[in-house]
């Protein structure tokens, strides 16, 4: 029942190859193709849009139980503040489909979120500019280590972590300084603002989410991406760029998490030097619960923007539960998490994937 | 860089016209490694449409010359040239980009992304806004994999295919990027008999083409059926260059194994006494049927106390596999293992070990030593369970166990507490040999112990494996020195393809012998499965 949801909903397209291929349905090749089975199939769609099925539950289930949560208001609170996530989950998608980690996107949020407030007074350019500059040369720096230096993933991102929340600091005067972006500039707008009933923060990341489908599904680059997490050696051996490769997807993942940093500031109306703890977890946690391997070469982007979805409802439906003390949110998370990737891993070896 | 899948074939050799172009010609290839001069003056010549067997023995530079070849590494001295041009690769890519393409043994591809995508990697069709087109891709993938018989959908994972198909779509990938030479290194190790067929289809097809093929196989029989030529390497140097037709299997196999015919020594240079007493009474090691897929087809053997049963064939024949799956480290589909007539778990390794059978493994660096422990220390490693009470560690009883065997074994080390890593080769191999006697084994098996350690050490190595044998241990000794095998074997077991095509035993221990059973169709070869050692067949 639940896959049924999953497929006919249609969110996250099953690989585009699928959909786009010219031979005529599934039944002929299926029978084709040696010792994959039936229940491997299932697993594999189980896999892709488990999350998306206990999505549609939970949040048909909310709107029965609680009064509260169906509303415009509290569906539009929950997009603007899955928004920020979703967009730091973009970037470690990539990041964990080549078969990496990136630890800094936390404190390269907050960093960004400060910049943009301080930036903010010279004007929107230097607003938006200066936290992607600074946090995709972290990015890109992360990259340079990992792929050319062949340093850990784990390790040197770790690094960025703890380097950028001590810049932050001293940006901040140990967070005593908070800086405020400015009422009514086109940044506050972007953050503020809507259009079309619909929050800025929100169009930007479904922008965001439908380029980065079409990168990693139908470019070259993307290709690389997915070779490089399924057998990397393999990839350089077929001739593809593996540092060029890691280096691009570590940039990316700082330069969005600098700007959905940015952006946050921007709905919040100042940069808040505390923001971000933590959320490198959270983000990688969406990712998985996404159906994106943790030890890469399979995932989707639609997968992540479900995964992070899932999250603010289910801390969303603790916070209806007025009697749970809202510390219990984690604890639900982390058993969720904890029994997405056991399922997943239970499902990948029946898929012979792991 | 979209290369065209499609080429004017090449005009096909023919007899009679002129000889084909020379498309690749290696010439003086030296490439030495720190201690080793992997490949020594090495020259190669191929011209269009011909298949050339490589071959040669474990260390003989095989690979070394492929990655040469291929821009893995770059030659100290020599040049390679292509359609007369001198070249230099500086990776695998400009190789490819050369028109040299290779398939390596374990497939290299992809396994979670589909068969066309594996297929187009780095060359992917794209429509107008410069993304790749899926159709045209899929549709070319299809065209192209029928080919090569692989009819399987497309957009599958490639990890759904069989080996066989899978290997047939990285062939496929090599010839597609515009191949002018494609180096197969042991393409058809992990086939079926079936799939054989077709990837050989797919070789002649190459060879109409124009295509010149370096074959790398230890399969003589898949050689001879192949190949037009062959280069024969020994210890980094070429040995033997010429067609294959006028070279019968017997000599082929000498100028692999580096002897010459009828050269028959039965004391030679090794320190090996030559005979131990009679090994008498039930066997002490049994295995029988061992069968893993395409590694081994039924190999059965048995070992008495006292004994030193050899294992002889050529690389890739099924030796060390036969070890492993005895020793618990690989495990067989089917076939028993018993240590005196008690029969144990196979595929484990600590059941093995508890039963008595001790493995000292081909790669000592990978799979032996922990080379920032000490001599202490490694020797204890594997014996810590018996060396201790209630989980508490006993120093004293560590201490006399090492001492024993450093003394034993004459281990040279300044002291006890001396990394491994900063000994010699032989006295690393000793301290393994230590750890696994420290167990008590009834079973040793011993996987090319001399291997890469000096002469002296190598001496003594061989003087302790008769002592082990007078001790009473069973002993099975694989080795490609075929002095060695000869020398310190009580008895002969020899393997081809995965299964026992003869033993010998007294006085046919010779290399004359050993060397027509390995090359086959030799006289006193017995017929394979037979159980050796003239124990009743099990079945």
């Amino acid at each position: 029942m639940t896959t049924i949801h999953g497929t006919s909903k249609g969110a996250p397209p099953p690989a585009p190859e699928e959909l786009l291929g010219d031979a005529p349905g599934g039944a002929a090749a299926e029978a084709r193709a040696p010792g994959t089975g039936r229940g491997e199939r299932l697993s594999a769609l189980a896999q892709q849009h488990g999350a998306l099925a206990v999505l549609v539950v939970l949040t048909a289930a909310a709107s029965l139980g609680f009064d509260s949560f169906a509303t415009g208001d509290n569906f539009s609170n929950m997009a603007v503040s899955s928004a920020f996530l979703a967009i730091v989950a973009l970037g470690m998608t990539f990041v964990i489909i080549t078969g990496g980690i990136d630890l800094s996107v936390g404190s390269l949020f907050a960093l960004g979120g400060v910049l943009a407030a301080w930036g903010s007074r010279y004007g929107t350019v230097v607003a938006l500019l200066l936290p992607l500059a600074v946090c995709g040369t972290i990015g890109l720096v992360n990259g340079l280590l990992i792929a050319r230096a062949r340093l850990a993933p784990f390790i040197v991102t770790l690094a960025a972590m703890l380097a950028a929340r001590g810049l932050l600091l001293t940006l901040t005067d140990e967070g005593a300084e908070t800086y405020l972006v400015a009422e009514g500039s086109f940044l506050a707008e972007l953050g503020q603002g809507s259009t079309l009933g619909v929050a800025h923060p929100v169009w930007i990341t479904v922008a965001l989410f439908a380029a980065g489908a079409v990168v990693l599904r139908r470019t070259r680059f993307g290709q690389r991406v997915y070779a490089i997490g399924g057998n990397e050696d393999a990839a350089a051996l077929m001739g593809a760029p593996v540092a060029r490769t890691k280096i691009t997807v570590y940039a990316v993942s700082g330069l969005l998490a600098g700007l959905a940093g940015a952006l946050n500031a921007a709905w919040l109306a100042s940069g808040v030097t505390i923001l971000g703890a933590g959320m490198e977890l959270e983000a990688i946690a969406a990712v998985v619960i996404g159906g994106t391997l943790l030890t890469g070469g399979l995932g989707f982007v639609s997968g992540s923007l479900v995964g992070v979805l899932l999250l603010k409802v289910i801390q969303n439906v603790i916070n209806q539960i007025g009697s749970l003390d809202s510390a219990y949110q984690q604890v639900v998370s982390g058993a969720f998490l904890a029994v997405v990737v056991v399922a997943q891993t239970w499902l990948g070896r029946r898929r012979r994937v792991l | 860089m979209a290369a065209p899948p499609a080429r004017e074939p090449c005009p096909a050799p023919s007899a009679g016209d002129t000889p084909p172009a020379e498309v690749l010609a290696l010439r003086g290839l030296t490439r030495t490694f720190p201690g080793v001069r992997a490949l020594d003056g090495v020259s190669l010549s191929l011209r269009a449409g011909e298949v050339r067997a490589l071959v040669g023995e474990n260390g003989a530079g095989k690979s070394t010359l492929i990655k040469v070849l291929t821009g893995v590494y770059r030659p100290d001295a020599g040049s390679i040239e292509l359609h007369g041009e001198p070249v230099r690769f500086g990776t695998p890519l400009e190789a490819q980009h050369a028109g040299i393409s290779t398939i390596y043994q374990e497939v290299n591809l992809i396994p979670l992304m589909s068969v066309a995508r594996n297929l187009f990697l780095g060359r992917e069709p794209r429509n107008r806004l410069g993304l790749i087109d899926f159709g045209r891709m899929h549709r070319e993938a299809a065209g192209t994999l029928s080919g090569y018989g692989v009819r399987a959908d497309v957009r599958r994972p490639l990890r759904s295919l069989g080996v066989g198909a899978q290997q047939m779509v990285a062939l496929a990938r090599a010839v597609s990027v515009d191949a002018r030479v494609v180096v197969m290194d042991e393409p058809t190790s992990s086939l079926e008999p079936r799939e054989v067929e077709t990837l050989f289809g797919v070789v002649r097809g190459l060879r109409e083409r124009g295509i010149a093929v370096v074959y790398v196989s230890h399969r003589l029989d898949e050689l001879y059926e192949l190949c037009d030529t062959v280069t024969v390497l020994r210890d980094g140097r070429l040995v033997h260059d010429g067609p294959l037709a006028g070279l019968d299997r017997l000599s082929l196999v000498a100028a692999m194994l580096g002897r010459e015919l009828g050269e028959v020594r039965r004391k030679g240079t090794t320190e090996f006494s030559g005979s131990h007493q009679a090994a008498e009474g039930e066997p002490v090691l049994k295995a029988e049927d061992l069968t893993v897929p395409h590694k081994l087809h039924g190999v059965s053997l048995s070992i008495r106390p006292g004994e030193v049963v050899g294992l002889g064939g050529l690389l890739g024949s099924g030796r060390t596999e036969t070890a492993k799956a005895v020793a618990g480290a690989l495990a067989p589909g089917s076939g028993t293992v018993a240590v005196a007539g008690v029969p144990l778990r196979t595929g484990s390794t600590p059941a093995a070990i508890r039963a008595g059978i001790s493995l000292l493994p081909e790669d000592r660096k990978s799979e032996g030593i922990v080379p920032g422990l000490s001599v202490r220390e490694n020797i204890a490693l594997a014996a810590l369970p018996r060396l201790s009470r209630l989980g508490l560690v006993s120093e004293a009883r560590i201490d006399s166990v090492v001492e024993t065997f450093m003394r034993r074994l004459r281990i040279k080390a300044s002291d006890p507490h001396q990394k491994v890593g900063e000994l010699s080769g032989g006295n690393q191999q000793k301290v393994l040999l230590a750890r696994w006697l420290a167990m008590n084994p009834k079973v040793l098996l011993l996987d090319e112990p001399t291997r890469g350690i000096d002469v002296g050490a190598k001496a003594e190595v061989q003087k302790l494996v008769d002592e082990l044998a007078e001790d009473g241990l069973g002993v099975l000794l694989i080795s490609s020195d075929l002095e060695e095998l000869i020398e310190g074997s009580d008895r002969v077991v020899v393997l081809k393809d995965g299964a026992v095509v003869g033993e010998l035993t007294g006085d046919e221990v010779t290399e004359d012998l050993l060397m027509r059973t390995i090359a086959g169709g030799a006289e006193p070869a017995l017929p394979g499965g037979t159980a050796p050692g003239g124990e009743v067949a099990g079945r």
